[in-house]
């Protein structure tokens, strides 16, 4: 088997809010065609690593990363770096379901392409029906296209996220904790569709649930207090950890 | 265990029983002044309404009849002329203050400016409108007027948006960014056309709150008792023309003001009535589109 490429890596990667130190130099390495687990516990900072990774964390007032984050080996902090070009290749789901108000189920899905330009209308259909099927989605959906993105529940709200982050064909997709404002049932369908996403994409997944990391991801970074502790192949970490803390958190010991 | 009613619980009931009564009473005391003018008006107006009212112009005093055309049409004239110029505006620095520089000087005097501008008493509104538009222009002008009503919508129609936007959750704003999309258009393709509903509301309540001024009116575009399109011209509008009319000693006079005052009540209401339907038509559609079928229901059995 030949050896997979390294999609995103971040090299000494630093954030801050203001003066608060939030993540201390992170080094991790991300493949294509894998899911990447974080855990840790809460306040550790790495939803605020995660959304360094797509330059959403400069966006609240006052924070800035420092160090490299390679997208392909062009590192996407350099000065003539467009963060929207970056924001492309890099999608993004929350933790929350955040389905646009007001707009339908279809324009959900194809804004992202309508707002970059795309005016054929029968591409957009076809985008549409092909980001809903990837998403486990368009059976449930297919009679009902013009009903409002918000009048679905909310694990079906969350597979519409996305259906609309996977519709922009980013080659990287970043979840922010998809699954913890949902039921199991829910959460059960959202993983089964990681592990399906994870054929084409690189799927970085942000979790306070250890059995969900356990689960999907192929490999798992644990945080603490914004220093990555121990990183790996989950197996290894989750039944032959390194480190004293890593094992502490995993048993319940700590955290 | 022992399920039994004591006093302590009829006490409580009675404490949830009276506070139930205040609100209702404070509910009630609000009703009685709206209810009140509105019958007072109707009572009063109605009488004096006919077709004429609508279709005709003053009569010299002395004769009876005449009408009101031109100040029913004076006021939308006038209250066209300042939405036309603030609802642009008033959303746009809306837009500004919820969506931009949060934090910066601009938007801190901005924020603090048009308090103020709400503050202002429409009196003040008119003086200002005079010295700028009627003093160089040399005469009395509706121009003058639709600026003046224009300085009174602007800061409601501002602070409405910039409130409406600010609750929408900020995880939305990110959503459209984390799609690839600039910073302008998940402003204004996402965020502001889903808040359409609020911002429409907003400027709709700006816009019959305007209609019913008279101060901004009194030295700008003054009142005619002509037909007129002119900006440039004294114009007539129904606040400043139930105004003369009222503190005239002519009796027919008195009683087409009351006939004014009960048209200008039905135009700020209608304009209420109409927003609201034109937000829900989806609501109103469906209502009727239900009514259809139950109609039909019927008819089959």
């Amino acid at each position: 088997m030949e050896e997979a490429k390294t999609i995103l890596s971040t090299k000494n990667l630093e954030c801050y809010f203001g003066d608060f130190h939030a993540v201390k130099g992170i080094s991790i390495e991300y493949k294509e065609k894998s899911i990447n687990a974080i855990i840790g516990p809460s306040g550790c900072g790495k939803s605020t690593y995660l959304r360094s990774l797509n330059r959403i964390h400069e966006e609240i007032p006052g924070a800035y990363n420092k160090g490299e984050v390679n997208l392909l080996g062009k590192n996407i902090y350099e000065k003539d770096v467009d963060p929207v070009l970056i924001r492309r290749n890099i999608g993004m789901v929350f933790q929350k379901p955040n389905p646009f108000p007001s707009l339908s189920i279809f324009d959900n899905v194809v804004i992202g392409l309508k707002l970059q330009g795309v005016k054929n209308k029968a591409l957009l259909q076809e985008k549409a029906e092909i980001s809903l099927r990837k998403a486990a989605l368009w059976d449930e959906v297919k009679d009902k296209l013009n009903k409002p993105g918000t009048s679905l529940s909310g694990g079906q709200q969350q597979r519409l996220c996305i259906a609309r982050t996977i519709a922009v064909d980013p080659p990287v997709i970043l979840m922010d904790e998809p699954t913890s404002a949902l039921d199991p049932i829910a959460t059960a369908s959202i993983e089964e569709l990681m592990l399906e996403l994870k054929k084409e994409f690189c799927v970085i997944i942000v979790t306070h649930n250890m059995q969900q990391a356990a689960r999907v991801a192929d490999n798992t970074a644990f945080f603490v207090l914004g220093e990555l502790i121990e990183q790996g192949a989950s197996e290894q970490i989750f039944t032959n950890p390194k480190q004293k803390k890593t094992e502490d958190y995993i048993t319940g010991r700590f955290g | 265990m022992m399920i039994e009613t004591t006093n302590y619980y009829r006490w409580r009931k009675f404490k949830n029983r009276f506070f139930q009564f205040l609100l209702i009473l404070s509910a009630i005391a609000v009703l009685t002044p709206i209810f009140l003018i509105v019958q007072y008006t109707f009572v009063k107006g109605a009488s004096s309404l006919n077709f004429d009212f609508f279709t005709n112009l003053p009569k010299p005093v002395g004769e009876s009849g005449g009408g009101m055309r031109h100040a029913i049409i004076g006021t939308l004239y006038l209250v066209a002329i300042g939405a036309a110029i603030a609802v642009p505006l008033g959303i746009m620095s809306g837009i500004y203050l919820a969506e931009f520089d949060k934090k910066s000087a601009l938007s801190r005097i901005l924020s603090f400016s048009i308090d103020l501008l709400t503050g202002v008493p429409s009196i003040i509104v008119g003086i200002f409108a005079y010295i700028l538009l009627v003093v160089p222009l040399k005469s009395f002008n509706a121009l003058a007027g639709g600026v003046a009503l224009s300085i009174i919508i602007l800061p409601i129609v501002t602070r409405s948006t910039e409130e409406i936007l600010k609750l929408v959750p900020d995880h939305i704003r990110e959503a459209g960014l984390a799609l690839g999309l600039p910073r302008w258009k998940v402003i204004f393709m996402i965020i502001v056309p889903g808040s359409f509903k609020g911002i429409f509301t907003g400027v709709m309540l700006a816009i019959s709150r305007a209609a019913g001024e008279t101060a901004p009116l009194l030295f700008t575009a003054f009142g005619n008792m002509y037909m007129s399109y002119r900006i440039d011209q004294p114009m007539a509008s129904l606040p400043v023309q139930i105004y003369n009319y009222a503190i005239s000693p002519f009796e027919d006079w008195q009683r087409q003001a009351w006939g004014g005052a009960f048209v200008l009540i039905i135009i700020v209401l209608g304009i209420n009535l109409t927003s609201r339907a034109i937000i829900n038509r989806n609501e109103f559609v469906n209502f009727f589109i239900e009514l259809n079928k139950k109609f039909k229901g019927k008819k089959v059995k």
